[in-house]
């Protein structure tokens, strides 16, 4: 059972600090992926948990051990790095038998668990082969044989789909989700590409400025975000500036009345509203029911993507299924908008 | 009428043949002066010989200053790399600040003129005798030390080159994988600097073969490293030997220039 615990784990580089207070506990076989934008302390995180970072507080336990202060070498951790870092000078083969070859795994057991780990990412065929004669691709899948031939207790993945291309990532994706809750293997993502981490996750951890922000499933980041950063940096949001003038009652700066939770406590506050929770032609008893003109419209295949003028201050963005039938609106055309209260989620602005 | 274009190209050719002419010109009359048979060289030469080239082993002078030469390089390289390779490692993982000052000392053998750093050895060395009653002075072991710090700057240069272009996560991943900071050295780094490392003990080897002005304030009486035998041979004669000779020498290091090229491409760390 290789579980990871991280406890107030914390690191600073003279005044400034990379990570601040992250506590994590990651169950045998999750896939948690670390998501944030540069500079948030994610990569540092997963370089502390390699043994490449110290920490300058907290601590780290594999398997209920505690080894905060054990190097990289013998902390069984296998990683994946942005850059891949396959050894030039070896070939396929050797690269993905190095960490095999350390431990002192005979030399025909050696060759048989590389070949089997090459054979996982589909590469057996090129294991004579030179990594500068390899695609970013396949370089990138012996890096991933190589990080699975030593059997880790954890996998660790450094941005490792941001030097491919578009659709080669999302072949990679799903082939690295499967082999791993194929072998079992708890394992920590970083990036910092929403999409990606969506597809993959088993559960998300939003960083931002060294701090954990919200740790949680996909539903329960878009539909429940801890605050306004998350709300904006997991799927899109429209953010109204405003009040809550009273329970339920949420004034935005531009002088529109809107119905809000009735939980969100009076004050200054933000409502966002998520593209697809608006809707065209609300009935005339719906909780808001608005006029405005579409200032653009572009056309994204699932779904049509409107910017609607509410007052000279408010706009927001509207994601209409592309169903048969849709009347589809032009620009400048004036058109009623709807939400429910509960759609709405507020808040508090310093 | 020429356009720009092809007058430039024509410059640039004309300008490269002249610098290659120039390289090459003293190279090619030693070439021809070595096979001149008269003993005076005078042009144009009376005919041709190869009697020059045999006399060289009987030459006592040049034959041991040839190996005194050999030796001392091949052992001022060994210990060079020894110390430049470490250096550079530990000068590419200091911090800025540091690294530019260190860098510039270490190199600074090469701009103090030769004379002045053979003196200056000299004095140290003989201080040194002095308070340790180690017969420094004239031994070859003195002439070992100051040809070390000649080869240092060149192998401190190249090596350094080389991890500059380095991926510093190839020793992550090392690590990562299980290799202690010696063996990820061992395994990783170093054949990744190779290039770097081949072409420091190359320059550091040719600078030290060659070296004149700093060997001779080092060298004892009757040991005497080859630059220093032809100097003293000049003293008295001028015939083709001495041509004879460079000849050879020439040959020597273009020989392991090529050798190391097959091993190494030197234009791509040089």
């Amino acid at each position: 059972m290789a579980r990871l615990e991280l406890e107030s784990l914390s690191r600073h580089y003279g005044a400034t600090v990379a990570v601040r207070d992250v506590t994590l506990d990651i169950p045998d076989g999750e896939f948690l992926v670390l998501l944030g934008p540069s500079g948030c302390g994610k990569t540092t995180t997963l370089r502390m948990v390699a043994g490449f970072v110290e920490p300058s507080g907290g601590s780290i336990r594999l398997r209920g051990e505690d080894i905060t202060r054990r190097p990289p070498w013998r902390r069984n951790t296998g990683m994946v790095f942005q850059n891949y870092a396959l050894f030039p000078h070896m070939t396929v083969a050797e690269n993905t038998g190095f960490g095999l070859e350390m431990r002192k795994v005979p030399k025909a057991e050696r060759e048989a668990q590389a070949r089997e780990a090459l054979r996982m990412v589909r590469l057996e065929a090129l294991a004579d082969r030179l990594p500068r004669q390899l695609s970013g691709g396949q370089q990138q899948r012996v890096a991933l044989a190589r990080a699975l031939a030593i059997r880790p207790d954890v996998l660790l993945l450094d941005e490792p789909l941001s030097n491919l291309d578009a659709k080669l990532r999302e072949e990679v994706r799903i082939e690295i989700r499967e082999l791993q809750r194929r072998l079992g293997l708890t394992t920590i993502m970083v990036t910092h590409d929403q999409e990606e981490a969506l597809t993959m996750a088993d559960r998300l951890v939003v960083m931002a400025e060294g701090a954990i922000r919200q740790v949680g499933t996909q539903r329960d980041l878009y539909e429940r975000p801890a605050d306004r950063f998350v709300a904006g940096f997991v799927g899109r949001s429209t953010f109204l500036s405003g009040t809550v003038e009273a329970p339920g009652r949420f004034r935005t700066t531009g002088g529109l009345a809107l119905a809000c939770d009735p939980g969100a406590p009076p004050g200054r506050a933000v409502l966002a509203l998520r593209p697809e929770a608006i809707g065209l032609d609300p009935p005339p008893h719906a909780d808001n029911r608005l006029g405005g003109e579409v200032e653009l419209l572009s056309y994204l295949g699932p779904v049509l993507e409107m910017h609607v003028r509410l007052s000279p201050e408010d706009r927001v963005v509207v994601h209409l299924a592309n169903r048969a039938g849709l009347a589809a609106p032009r620009i400048g055309d004036r058109v009623a908008l709807g939400w429910p209260a509960g759609a709405g989620m507020v808040f508090a602005e310093p | 009428m020429l356009d720009g274009l092809r007058l430039r190209r024509l410059a640039l050719r004309g300008a490269a043949g002249f610098a290659l002419a120039f390289i090459l010109l003293p190279l090619l009359l030693v070439t021809w002066l070595a096979f001149f048979r008269q003993e005076i060289p005078a042009f144009p030469p009376q005919g041709y010989t190869l009697h020059w080239f045999t006399t060289i082993p009987a030459n006592r002078a040049f034959a041991s200053g040839f190996w005194l030469s050999l030796q001392v390089s091949v052992a001022a390289t060994t210990l060079g790399l020894l110390l430049a390779v470490p250096a550079s490692l530990a000068l590419a993982r200091a911090g800025f600040r540091l690294r530019t000052p260190l860098a510039t000392l270490l190199t600074l053998p090469l701009i103090v003129p030769g004379v002045v750093f053979g003196a200056a050895f000299y004095v140290g060395e003989m201080e040194l005798e002095i308070a340790t009653e180690w017969p420094l002075l004239g031994s070859a072991a003195g002439l070992v030390l100051a040809h070390t710090l000649l080869v240092v700057p060149w192998a401190m240069r190249l090596v350094g080159a080389s991890l500059a272009t380095l991926n510093p996560a190839l020793e992550e991943a090392a690590r990562n994988l299980g290799a202690t900071p010696f063996t990820a050295f061992r395994r990783v780094v170093l054949p990744a600097i190779r290039p770097g490392v081949v072409a420091g003990a190359l320059f550091g080897f040719v600078t030290s073969f060659g070296n004149l002005e700093a060997s001779l304030f080092l060298v004892g009486p009757g040991q005497t490293t080859l630059p220093i035998a032809i100097l003293q041979y000049l003293a008295w004669k001028i015939d083709p030997t001495v041509a004879a000779v460079s000849l050879l020498q020439i040959l020597l290091l273009g020989t392991a220039m090529l050798v190391t090229d097959r091993f190494v491409k030197l234009s791509q760390v040089v």
